[in-house]
C-alpha cells in the first residue's frame, strides 16, 4: 500500500490582447476534476510572462487560449521560449478560434493539439494524460 | 540538473528541485538533506486570512516593494531584496486536481529574476499550507532568496500552521467579515505577529479595526492598564502568564487598500519591526526550535505511518474494513489489530 503523489502540472495561459476567458476558465475546471493542477495566468500574458510562469512552476503542459487571431504569432513564440529555458519537453496545446488552415503549420512548429469550439473537454483530458504519460 | 546547478542560481535546476520535493520523491528527500546547510538565511513572511480577503494581491504588492525599496520603506533595506514566494491553494478533496490562482494577481512581479513564485496545491493537508510547503521554503531559501513568503490557502479560523513556519505571521481581514465576536474568538487572530485590515476604503473598515484593537487590548497582558478616575493601575497578570512581559510584542493592526498599494510601505515597516524585536527579544531562536521540532515530528509521524503502511497488505487493510462496515468491530478495535498485526 502506498500513496503515489506524482500529479499532472498545466499552465492555462491567455496570450494577447483579447478578454475571452470563459474557454480557458471551463478547460482549467475540467482538467482539476480530472485531478491535474491548474495554474491559471489570467488575462493578457505576454509569451515572455507564460514562458516564464511555466518555468517557475515546473508544469508538464502549457494550454493557451487565443481567440485573437494572433496565435500565428503567439504560439510560436511561447514554443520558441520554453526551448530557450529548457523546458522543450513540455507540451504545448491551443484552444480558441484557429482556422483549419493554420493547424498544419502550428503541428509542424511542434503544438501537440489543437481544440476549436465544441470540443469535449473530456478529449482535451485523454490527450494530456497519453502525452504525458 | 543536480543541487549544485541550483545553489548557483539555475532556475529550472530550482523549479525542478521543487517538483522533487513537492511529490516527496526520493531526489526531493535527497535535495532536502543536501540543501538544509545552506538554510537559515531568509526572512520568512507568512501571509493568511479569509478567501477573498485580498492574500494575493497583498502579497505583489510587497514583494514589489522589496524589489523596489521606497526612500525609507522598509527601513533598513535601501537595496532591493530578492524574494521567493509560494503560494498555496486548496485541492479538490473529490478528484485531487486544483485550479491554483494566486499567479493572475501577481503579474507586476512578471519579467523579473530576482522573484521566483511557485503555487502548490494543499493535497489534503487541513492546515492551511501542504504537506511539502516547509519543503519548498527551505529550498527557495537556499537558493538565495532574501525574502520568503508563503500564502496559505484561504483561511478560516483554526489553520495556522502558519504561525509554526514563518519568523513573521500576517493575518488579514476585510471588513464585513464578522463582528466583534468573531474578534474574541480562539485561533487564526490569535497567531497574528501583523493584523492587517485590507480593504480600508470600504464601508466597515473602521469598525472592523476597532474591534480587533479591542481584542489585543484584551489579549496583551502586562502591557495594559486600567485608567480609573486618572488614576493608572496596571492590570493583574493571568495565571500562567510570565511576569516578563514588558517588551512583549503587541501585534500593530494595519489598514490597507491591497488593490492600489496603500499601506503597504507601513506593512513592511511593521514587518522589519517585527523582525528587529525578533532579533532582540531572543523569540527568533525559539521560534526557529519550534518550526524545527515541528518538522522533525510531522516528518516521524509521516515515517511511521508509512512504514505501517508498507507492513500491511490491502487485503488485509479491506478485511478489517468490511468487518468494520459489518460492526463486527469498533474502530478503536480495528487499529489496535491493524497495529498490532494480529492475525484475524
Amino acid at each position: 500500500m502506498s500513496t503515489p503523489q506524482t500529479k499532472i502540472r498545466v499552465l492555462i495561459a491567455k496570450p494577447g490582447l483579447d478578454g475571452h476567458d470563459r474557454g480557458a476558465k471551463v478547460v482549467a475546471r475540467a482538467l482539476r476534476d480530472a485531478g491535474m493542477e491548474v495554474i491559471y495566468t489570467g488575462l493578457r500574458q505576454t509569451p515572455e510572462m507564460i514562458a516564464e510562469a511555466a518555468l517557475q512552476e515546473d508544469v508538464d503542459v502549457v494550454g493557451l487560449s487565443i481567440l485573437s487571431g494572433a496565435h500565428m504569432a503567439l504560439a510560436p513564440r511561447v514554443l520558441e521560449l520554453l526551448e530557450a529555458n529548457g523546458q522543450e519537453d513540455v507540451k504545448v496545446f491551443l484552444g480558441g478560434i484557429i482556422p483549419d488552415e493554420d493547424i498544419p503549420q502550428l503541428q509542424k512548429l511542434g503544438v501537440s493539439g489543437i481544440y476549436g469550439p465544441g470540443t469535449s473537454t473530456l478529449d482535451i483530458v485523454k490527450d494530456i494524460r497519453k502525452i504525458v504519460q | 540538473m543536480s543541487v549544485q546547478d541550483l545553489l548557483a542560481g539555475n532556475r529550472l535546476a530550482l523549479a525542478r528541485t521543487l517538483s522533487e520535493i513537492e511529490n516527496e520523491s526520493p531526489e526531493g528527500k535527497r535535495a532536502l538533506n543536501e540543501l538544509f546547510p545552506h538554510t537559515g538565511q531568509a526572512r520568512l513572511i507568512g501571509v493568511t486570512g479569509a478567501p477573498g480577503t485580498g492574500k494575493s494581491t497583498l502579497v505583489n504588492h510587497l514583494a514589489y516593494l522589496y524589489r523596489h525599496p521606497l526612500q525609507g520603506h522598509p527601513p533598513g533595506d535601501v537595496e532591493p531584496q530578492s524574494v521567493g514566494i509560494v503560494a498555496v491553494d486548496p485541492s479538490s478533496p473529490f478528484s485531487g486536481g486544483a485550479v491554483l490562482g494566486d499567479r493572475v494577481r501577481m503579474r507586476d512581479l512578471a519579467g523579473d529574476a530576482g522573484v521566483f513564485v511557485r503555487s502548490m496545491a494543499s493535497r489534503g493537508s487541513l492546515g492551511g499550507l501542504a504537506r511539502a510547503t516547509w519543503g519548498l521554503v527551505q529550498a527557495l531559501d537556499a537558493a538565495g532568496y532574501d525574502i520568503v513568503i508563503v500564502e496559505t490557502v484561504g483561511a478560516g479560523q483554526a489553520e495556522v500552521d502558519i504561525a509554526r513556519l514563518a519568523h513573521t505571521t500576517v493575518v488579514i481581514e476585510a471588513p464585513g467579515l464578522g463582528d466583534d465576536i468573531q474578534a474574541i474568538k480562539a485561533g487564526i487572530l490569535e497567531i497574528a505577529d501583523i493584523l492587517v485590515v485590507n480593504k480600508a476604503d470600504r464601508p466597515g473598515a473602521e469598525n472592523t479595526a476597532r474591534a480587533l484593537r479591542g481584542m489585543l487590548e484584551l489579549a496583551a497582558p502586562g502591557k495594559r492598564f486600567l485608567q480609573n478616575h486618572a488614576q493608572v493601575m496596571p492590570l493583574p497578570l493571568p495565571p500562567g502568564i510570565l511576569a516578563t512581559e514588558d517588551n512583549a510584542w503587541e501585534a500593530p493592526i494595519v489598514q490597507t487598500i491591497a488593490t492600489t498599494g496603500t499601506g503597504i510601505p507601513l506593512l513592511a515597516e511593521e514587518i522589519t519591526r517585527h523582525q528587529a524585536y525578533l532579533q532582540t527579544s531572543g523569540d527568533l531562536i525559539h521560534k526557529e526550535k519550534i518550526r524545527l521540532k515541528t518538522e522533525m515530528d510531522d516528518l516521524l509521524e509521516r515515517a511511521l505511518v508509512s512504514r505501517w503502511r508498507e507492513s500491511i497488505t490491502i487485503e488485509t487493510y479491506q478485511t478489517m474494513l468490511d468487518k468494520l462496515v459489518e460492526r463486527k468491530i469498533s474502530p478503536q478495535q480495528a487499529v489496535q489489530i491493524l497495529i498490532d498485526g494480529e492475525n484475524l
